[in-house]
C-alpha cells in the first residue's frame, strides 16, 4: 500500500482514473484520483508511458549523432534542447564559440521560448473551454515554424547547431520575417491577455487554484516558471549567465502565491521578454560583419577528454541540465538528462490535495508536463 | 460522372427521384463523409496533429469535425507517436473498445516501424498489436502528409466491401447452428 | 580554490577526494556517512537546493582499465615483472548535484555502491525533491535506497525483469512484454 493509500485508508472514497489515454492529460500520463464527492482527497501517479531509453540509446550513439534524439525530449521547443546538449559537450571540450554563433544561438532559443509558451497558454485555455486564443495563438506558432523551417529544414523536431557553433548564418531576409512576426505576435499575446486575464471566469477558475509556498517549492526541486509564480527570481538567464545574456536587459518576472494563475501570467510577460531579447540580439548580429566564423575549431571525430561534466541552461520548462561522462572514445559513457517537470511533477499529489477535480485538469495543464521530457 | 464519385444514376436529380445503385456504394458515401478521429497522440507526432486539427491545416473540411477522446464515438484512431511497452496494452484495449467501423493511421515513424529509438522499452510499430490501415512516414509528418493520409483512407473506405464481411460472418453462425 | 577549501573544512575526514573537471568540483564521501554529509553541507555552507540525484555503472570503464593492464602487465611480464591482482573496486556510484541558491556555486557529492551491498541511506528526509530520482535509480541500476517512502520502480512496468541502465543489459533489450491484468483492489476499486 503506498502512503496515499495509507494516509485516506479511513476516509470513503471512490477512484477515479484520469488514465494515459484522456483528452486532457498532455501526453501519457496516468493519475490515479481517490475522491470524495468532489474533493481529491490523494492522487498516485504513474509515469513511464513514454520511456524510450534515450539515455542508454545515448550512450550506443556519437556525440553528433546524439543531437536528432535531443530534439525529441521537449518537443514544444526542440532547439533549447539541442542548445543546452551542445553547450554541454563544448564544456567538456573547453570549446571558444564564436560570437555569432551564439547569438544565432540566442535568437533561436528566444524564439523557441515563445512557441513553448504559446503551447501552453493555448492548451491551458483549451482545457479550461476557452478556445479561441488557441486558434489565434497558434497561427503565429506557424509563423515561428515558417522560420525554422527557413533555417533548419523542420518545422518541429529541428536538429539546431552542432558541436562548436552553428551551421549556417541567418537567411538575408530574416528582418522583414522577424518584423512581422513581431507584428503578430504583439496583436495575438494582446487579445489573449484581453480574452483572459481579467476574464470573471478565467479569474475564477486559476487564482487561488493549488498555490505552493517558495519553501515548499524549493524543497521539490522546483525551477522555472512554476517557481517564478511563486515568488522567487531565480533564473538561470541572470543568476549563472551562459553564452552572452549578461549583455541583454530584460526583466525576470514574478508571481505571489504561485497559483495557477500566477504561472499563466509570469509565461505571458516572458514571451514579451524575449521579444525584447531577439530584438537586442539582432541588432548585435547586423553589426557582425559577413566574415564571421560559425564554429570553433573541432575534429571531425569527437572524442573529449576524460571526465564529466553538468551544464544546465534556462529552458523555456526550467533547468535543463545535461551530465555527460566520457571515457574518451567517441561515444558518452553515460549522458544524463535532469529535465525540468520531473521535479516539478512528483509535488502533483501535495498540490491537488482538497481541490476539486476540474482544479486538478487546471493544474496539470498549467505545470506544462511534457511526456517526452518526463520519462526520456 | 466525375472520378470518384459513387457511379449512383442521374435520374435522382433529374427524374422522379429514383436513385439505382448498390447498398454497398450507399453505405461507403455515407461513412467516407464523416470519419470522426480519436487523436490518440503520444509524443511530438502529437503536436504535428494538433496543428492539422486547428485552423491553418483545418482537418475539419474533410469531414473529421468532432474529434472524440471517447473511443466508442469514433471512427479512426490517429496513433501519433511512440508506444512504449509500457503503453501498448491500453493500446490495445482502446483499439477493442472502438465500434466498428473502425480504421486506424499511424502517424509518424515511431508508430509505422520504432522510429529512432529501437531500444529495450520502445514497440517496434503498432502493427505487433493492431490493424493498420494507412501508414503516414515522417518525423514528424508534416500536417499536410496527415491530410493526405485522411484523403487516402477516405479513398480505401469508398472501394470496402462492409455487405461481403457481414456475409462472411453471418455464414460463420449459420454454419455453427445459431 | 575557496570552495575546495571550505567544503574540505566542513567535511574535514569525510571528504575523501576531489575532482575537478572543467570547472565542476566533484567530492567524494563515504556511502555511510552520505546523510551525514548532506547535512552538513546543507545547513553549514547553503547549498540547499538539490538539483539532480542518479547512479552511474562503471564495469565497463574498469573492464577497459583492467584489459589495458592486463596488456601492459604481459608487456612487463615478458621482461620480468609480475601482474598483481588489484580488488575490484565499487561497481556503481551515485551522484548529487547541489547548489547555492544565494553564492550560485555548484557542488556534486559522490559515493561509490559496492554490488554486493547496494543499500544508501534515503536523502528524502532531507530533501522531498528527492523522492522520485531515487525510484528511478533502483529502477535503472537496482540500487535501493533505506528509509525512503515507496521505493517501488518507476519509468518500467512494475513486473520488469531487469535494470535496464546496467552496463551489461542489451540495448535493444531480452524481448520482455508486458501482460496487463486488471484485478479489482478489494472493495469493488479497480487499479
Amino acid at each position: 500500500m503506498g502512503p496515499v493509500k495509507q494516509r485516506i485508508a479511513n476516509e470513503d472514497y471512490v477512484t477515479i482514473n484520469v488514465g494515459p489515454s484522456h483528452p486532457a492529460m498532455h501526453g501519457t500520463l496516468r493519475a490515479i484520483a481517490y475522491v470524495s464527492g468532489e474533493t481529491v482527497l490523494g492522487t498516485d501517479l504513474e509515469i513511464g508511458y513514454l520511456h524510450r531509453g534515450v539515455e542508454k540509446l545515448g550512450e550506443n550513439l556519437t556525440y553528433h549523432q546524439f543531437i536528432p534524439i535531443t530534439d525529441r525530449l521537449n518537443y514544444c521547443s526542440a532547439i533549447a534542447n539541442n542548445v543546452s546538449y551542445e553547450m554541454a559537450v563544448e564544456k567538456l571540450m573547453g570549446l571558444e564559440v564564436p560570437e555569432k554563433a551564439q547569438l544565432i544561438r540566442i535568437i533561436m532559443t528566444e524564439l523557441s521560448r515563445i512557441a513553448d509558451h504559446i503551447v501552453l497558454v493555448g492548451i491551458l485555455g483549451v482545457d479550461l473551454g476557452a478556445f479561441t486564443p488557441f486558434f489565434y495563438l497558434f497561427i503565429q506558432r506557424e509563423e515561428i515554424y515558417e522560420i525554422f523551417e527557413w533555417y533548419n529544414g523542420a518545422r518541429l523536431t529541428n536538429t539546431f547547431g552542432r558541436i562548436g557553433g552553428v551551421e549556417a548564418p541567418l537567411p538575408e531576409d530574416f528582418e522583414e520575417r522577424w518584423s512581422k512576426l513581431k507584428k503578430g505576435l504583439d496583436k495575438a499575446i494582446g487579445e489573449t491577455d484581453k480574452l483572459l486575464t481579467h476574464n470573471r471566469i478565467w479569474m475564477d477558475r486559476t487564482i487561488g487554484v493549488t498555490p505552493i509556498s517558495a519553501d515548499d517549492a524549493l524543497n521539490w526541486g522546483f525551477t522555472g516558471p512554476c517557481l517564478r509564480a511563486c515568488g522567487v527570481k531565480r533564473d538561470l538567464r541572470k543568476d549563472e549567465p551562459y553564452s552572452l545574456y549578461h549583455q541583454f536587459d530584460f526583466e525576470i518576472p514574478t508571481g505571489k502565491h504561485g497559483d495557477v494563475f500566477d504561472r499563466y501570467m509570469v509565461r505571458m510577460i516572458e514571451m514579451r521578454e524575449s521579444v525584447k531579447i531577439i530584438d537586442q540580439a539582432f541588432a548585435m548580429y547586423k553589426e557582425l560583419g559577413p566574415d564571421e566564423p560559425l564554429m570553433a575549431k573541432v575534429p571531425k571525430i569527437i572524442r573529449p577528454p576524460e571526465g564529466e561534466v553538468y551544464h544546465a541552461i534556462e529552458s523555456p520548462n526550467g533547468e535543463l541540465g545535461f551530465y555527460i561522462k566520457s571515457d574518451g572514445t567517441d561515444k558518452p559513457y553515460r549522458i544524463k538528462i535532469r529535465p525540468p517537470c520531473y521535479m516539478i511533477f512528483q509535488a502533483f499529489d501535495e498540490l491537488i490535495q482538497g481541490e476539486m477535480i476540474s482544479d486538478l485538469i487546471a493544474c496539470l495543464s498549467s505545470l506544462n508536463i511534457i511526456a517526452g521530457e518526463l520519462d526520456r | 460522372m466525375s472520378k470518384g464519385s459513387s457511379n449512383m444514376a442521374i435520374e435522382a436529380y433529374t427524374g422522379d427521384g429514383w436513385l439505382l445503385t448498390k447498398l454497398e456504394q450507399l453505405i461507403n458515401w455515407g461513412r467516407k463523409r464523416s470519419p470522426w478521429p480519436l487523436p490518440y497522440g503520444t509524443a511530438c507526432c502529437g503536436i504535428e496533429m494538433m496543428a492539422a486539427l486547428a485552423s491553418s491545416y483545418d482537418m475539419a473540411r474533410f469531414g473529421a469535425e468532432r474529434p472524440s477522446f471517447s473511443p466508442r464515438q469514433a471512427d479512426v484512431l490517429i496513433e501519433a507517436g511512440t508506444i512504449t511497452k509500457k503503453m501498448a496494452p491500453i493500446l490495445k484495449r482502446i483499439y477493442e473498445q472502438m465500434a466498428e467501423p473502425k480504421w486506424v493511421i499511424a502517424m509518424g515513424a515511431c508508430a509505422c516501424s520504432g522510429g529512432v529509438f529501437r531500444t529495450y522499452s520502445t514497440l517496434q510499430g503498432i502493427d505487433q498489436l493492431i490493424p493498420v490501415d494507412v501508414y503516414v512516414p515522417g518525423c514528424p509528418p508534416r500536417p499536410e502528409g496527415l491530410l493526405y493520409a485522411l484523403l487516402k483512407l477516405i479513398e480505401k473506405i469508398e472501394k470496402d466491401h462492409p455487405l461481403h464481411k457481414k456475409a462472411v460472418q453471418l455464414k460463420g453462425e449459420l454454419r455453427y447452428g445459431a | 580554490m575557496a570552495l575546495k577549501d571550505s567544503v574540505l573544512k566542513v567535511l574535514g575526514k569525510k571528504a575523501l577526494a576531489f575532482d575537478e573537471t572543467a570547472g565542476s568540483l566533484f567530492v567524494e564521501v563515504p556511502k555511510e556517512h552520505i546523510v551525514a554529509c548532506l547535512t552538513l553541507l546543507k545547513n553549514e555552507l547553503g547549498f540547499d537546493f538539490l538539483s539532480d540525484l542518479f547512479g552511474v555503472d562503471n564495469s565497463a570503464l574498469y573492464e577497459k582499465k583492467k584489459k589495458k593492464k592486463k596488456k601492459k602487465g604481459e608487456e612487463s611480464e615478458e621482461n620480468g615483472g609480475s601482474v598483481q591482482e588489484e580488488p575490484v573496486p565499487p561497481r556503481f556510484e551515485v551522484i548529487y548535484l547541489l547548489l547555492n541558491l544565494e553564492t550560485n556555486q555548484r557542488l556534486q557529492v559522490r559515493i561509490r555502491v559496492p554490488e554486493n551491498d547496494l543499500t544508501v541511506e534515503s536523502a528524502t528526509g532531507l530533501w522531498k525533491g528527492a523522492n522520485w530520482p531515487e525510484r528511478e535509480c533502483f529502477d535503472m541500476f537496482g540500487i535501493k535506497f533505506r528509509g525512503h517512502p515507496y521505493l517501488k520502480r518507476l519509468l518500467m512496468w512494475d513486473e520488469f525483469p531487469a535494470h535496464p541502465l546496467r552496463k551489461d543489459y542489451p540495448l535493444e533489450g531480452m524481448g520482455e512484454e508486458r501482460e496487463l491484468v486488471y484485478e479489482p483492489e478489494g472493495e469493488g476499486h479497480w487499479t
